[in-house]
């Protein structure tokens, strides 16, 4: 059977899963609940499988869906339609996968809410897969925008969960805000590319044969390079990336399964997967592949330095996200588009198993997540010990695990491309190494900190917990051996291969460069050498935490903890003058004018008819006296318009 | 008789009817002031049919023939108007023991 023929299915079970959890979850026990809101996204994984089977078949070619014209006017045309290719079906199979692990986990983790209230988060659960699925599978960039826009309306939902509490409220409107200031550039880019090229169909546009942009060879022409910079707009909210990354970290407010799935391995990433389809777009641009490269940079240094000092383990994770999503955005600005692309797996294998970790120790130290009062849980919670210790590995670039191969994919075609940036990226490779092993150390290794009802109470979770650890942290250690480097293997590199006929005509037509195997070998030592040096450090720096209570810190610590004091100039610099704009209008604007307007249109006529009404005296005299001067009036009228 | 002194005569009966109904207080005059420009109409409409005839082809005979009829139209309601008109009055000297037009001004609110 031709398991693209199913496809509509992928995305349509958990639709009806949200739907089914969402109406009956006063009817539904959470047993039931927990157990459909799995089994759809379990479905949608193994056709995603299948799929994945045919797609990776030889001799496949990218195929278009076609469903029903969703819009049609005149002679713009834009279908409800699908496109399976290598890019698609490798999305599937990760928001799927690790989706499906997600769910399991969260029967456990949210086992202590109300019946309504389970019901309801895995109907948003279940709604944000299906949005997330449609934004990939679309065949087309309105049809994207849809599952764009869908996934942040999940997100905003889940990161408010909790929405007794106002602060989790704040945060939910926050994300959402700073995602739709991304989303009206991906709007503008969407408008932009209909009227420049009349389509937004991929398969028009980039057809390598007789797609609109394959016959343009001109490179930074002004159409391209301002849809670009407008769709990276979108990329810089839904990613989190500077400036508009000040969401993240505060979204850890949601439920953790939620930070893990949402704002961790699928959503974030929705960029990269938009920049990596668009890649031919950005291929003819440079500009703004320049662009991406530094914004990828900068957050990527600026997010791990932020990361040395927080001590929520939550927040750290938010952090390392950030900056992490800047390395895959500098991946695509060197144009290593596949190197980025396996950068979003790894990173979803090692990123959730990490916030799923995190959630075990938080759910064992009953809502506790400053990691100054923890420390020591390796003894007690053996199995989350040892997955967060391989994702910390996985993370921090130490080979074989998986985040090292993908990480070094991009640090060498970085290399390629300049090697100041490439020393920079190693910086932050290093930064991150440090704050992974920090919060290791802190978390599991020394003497318990926090109090002792606390420490009774420590416990290893339950197995629908730990199966999923379990799970991830697997792919994580050998996720990486997809995409082995030429440097040791010849011909090893199954991922990039997979992935080349998505990226065929930017290879071809940016002609890649490539460093050569010697080089590469010694660029593989050197930043392997010094991050396990670094860890190494870091995990004895921490292994006997102990919070210090002499010296000062200095200005730059001190700024570091406070996040470089970015949320607090963005109230300054925007919400203060957007709040006294609102003051303005609603105080002046609004009350003295528009109601003065209407208030004033209704005094007038008050007084105005006060004052005829005098007219009617009752006097039949004058009555008959003002019918005389009318009939003299309309006489005098008729004999001059004669 | 030339037609223009049927209109000066027609005019000033009718400005002499408008006069007497906007200065009088006495209504039955002013019932009378208004009957005064109901004729100069009636007299100024006979007037020229007469002057039709004159000329005297088919179009003309028809034009001329309905003025008169239009008179007599007039004259019938009026006469009801009258009637009408006689029993407000009395019924207002009954209610007011006066017919002073303006004691009517009581009617409004």
């Amino acid at each position: 059977m031709d398991a693209i023929q199913l496809i509509y299915l992928v995305p349509l079970l958990p639709l009806i899963g949200c739907l089914i959890n969402g109406l009956a979850r006063n009817a539904l026990s959470k047993t039931l609940v927990g157990i459909i809101g799995s089994a759809v996204v379990f479905v949608s994984f193994c056709i995603s499988v299948l799929i994945f089977i045919q797609v990776s078949k030889e001799g496949f070619v990218t195929q278009n869906i076609h469903y029903f014209d969703f819009i049609h006017v005149d002679k713009l045309v834009i279908p409800f339609e699908f496109q399976v290719d290598q890019l698609t079906s490798l999305f599937l199979l990760i928001i799927t996968g690790v989706g499906f692990l997600i769910h399991v986990y969260s029967i456990s983790y949210m086992k202590d809410e109300t019946q309504s209230g389970f019901g309801r988060y895995f109907s948003y659960l279940n709604l944000f897969v299906f949005s997330m699925l449609i934004l990939v599978l679309g065949g087309n960039y309105v049809i994207m925008y849809i599952g764009w826009e869908g996934v942040g309306l999940c997100s905003y939902l889940l990161i408010g969960f909790w929405f007794k509490d106002q602060a989790n409220n704040d945060a939910g409107k926050k994300a959402f805000i700073m995602n739709r200031i991304g989303d009206v550039g991906f709007l503008l880019a969407v408008f932009w590319m209909i009227s420049a090229f009349g389509t937004a169909s991929y398969a028009r546009l980039y057809n390598s044969e007789n797609g609109i942009i394959s016959s343009i060879t001109a490179i930074n022409s002004p159409a391209i390079v301002g849809i670009t910079l407008l769709l990276f707009v979108g990329a810089i909210g839904k990613s989190a990336q500077i400036p508009l990354y000040t969401w993240l970290p505060d979204a850890m407010a949601g439920p953790t399964p939620v930070s893990a799935l949402i704002h961790a391995a699928t959503m974030v990433t929705a960029g990269i997967y938009m920049i990596a389809r668009s890649n031919i777009l950005y291929s003819l641009a440079p500009v703004t592949l320049a662009g991406v490269a530094s914004i990828g940079l900068i957050t990527a240094i600026v997010a791990a330095i932020i990361a040395l000092k927080q001590n929520d383990i939550k927040k750290v994770l938010a952090y390392s996200t950030v900056s992490q999503l800047g390395y895959m955005f500098l991946g695509l600005g060197v144009g290593a588009y596949s190197a980025a692309v396996f950068h979003v797996m790894t990173h979803a294998f090692f990123k959730a198993l990490l916030f799923l970790a995190a959630g075990s120790v938080i759910h064992a130290m009953s809502g506790e997540q400053d990691m100054t009062k923890m420390g020591g849980l390796g003894k007690k919670m053996k199995i989350t010990y040892a997955t967060f210790f391989i994702a910390t590995l996985a993370i921090a670039g130490i080979p074989p695990f998986s985040g090292f191969f993908s990480k070094d994919e991009i640090l060498s075609a970085t290399f390629a491309q300049s090697p100041v940036l490439y020393v920079l990226a190693l910086g932050g490779a290093l930064l991150t190494a440090f704050y992974m092993f920090r919060a290791l150390a802190m978390t599991f290794k020394g003497k318990f900190r926090g109090t002792a009802e606390q420490e009774h109470h420590i416990h290893e979770s339950p197995a629908t917990m730990t199966v999923p650890l379990v799970v991830l942290a697997i792919l994580a250690a050998v996720g990486g051996f997809i995409g082995i480097p030429e440097v040791f293997v010849k011909n090893a590199n199954k991922f990039d291969e997979f992935l080349s006929p998505v990226f065929a005509h930017s290879t071809a037509f940016m002609g890649m460069r490539e460093v050569s195997h010697q080089t590469d070998l010694i660029l593989i030592i050197v930043s392997s050498v010094l991050v396990i040096i670094v860890s190494v450090w870091a995990y004895n720096k921490f292994k006997n935490y102990a919070p210090s209570t002499v010296g000062a810190d200095n200005a730059f610590v001190k700024a570091i903890k406070n996040k470089f004091y970015i949320d607090e100039a963005y109230y300054m610099l925007f919400v203060k003058p957007y709040r006294a704009l609102g003051a303005f209008l609603n105080n002046i604007f609004d009350k003295k004018g528009i109601d003065g307007i209407v208030n004033g249109v209704g005094r007038s006529v008050n007084y105005g008819s006060r004052q005829l009404r005098l007219l009617q005296s009752g006097q039949v005299g004058s009555y008959l006296l003002l019918m005389v001067i009318g009939l003299l009036i309309l006489f005098i009228i008729q004999l001059f318009t004669k | 008789m030339e037609i223009k002194w049927y209109i000066f005569l027609s005019l000033a009966l009718f400005c002499i009817g408008i006069i007497g109904a906007l200065t009088r207080r006495n209504s039955i005059i002013v019932f009378m002031c208004i009957e005064l420009m109901l004729n100069s109409v009636n007299l100024l409409l006979v007037a020229f049919s007469k002057m039709h005839m004159a000329g005297m082809n088919a179009f003309s005979y028809s034009m001329a023939s309905s003025a008169q009829i239009f008179v007599f139209f007039i004259m019938i309601v009026a006469a009801a108007e009258v009637s009408v008109g006689l029993a407000i009055i009395v019924l207002l000297y009954r209610n007011t023991r006066s017919i002073d037009i303006n004691f009517l001004n009581r009617l409004k609110n």
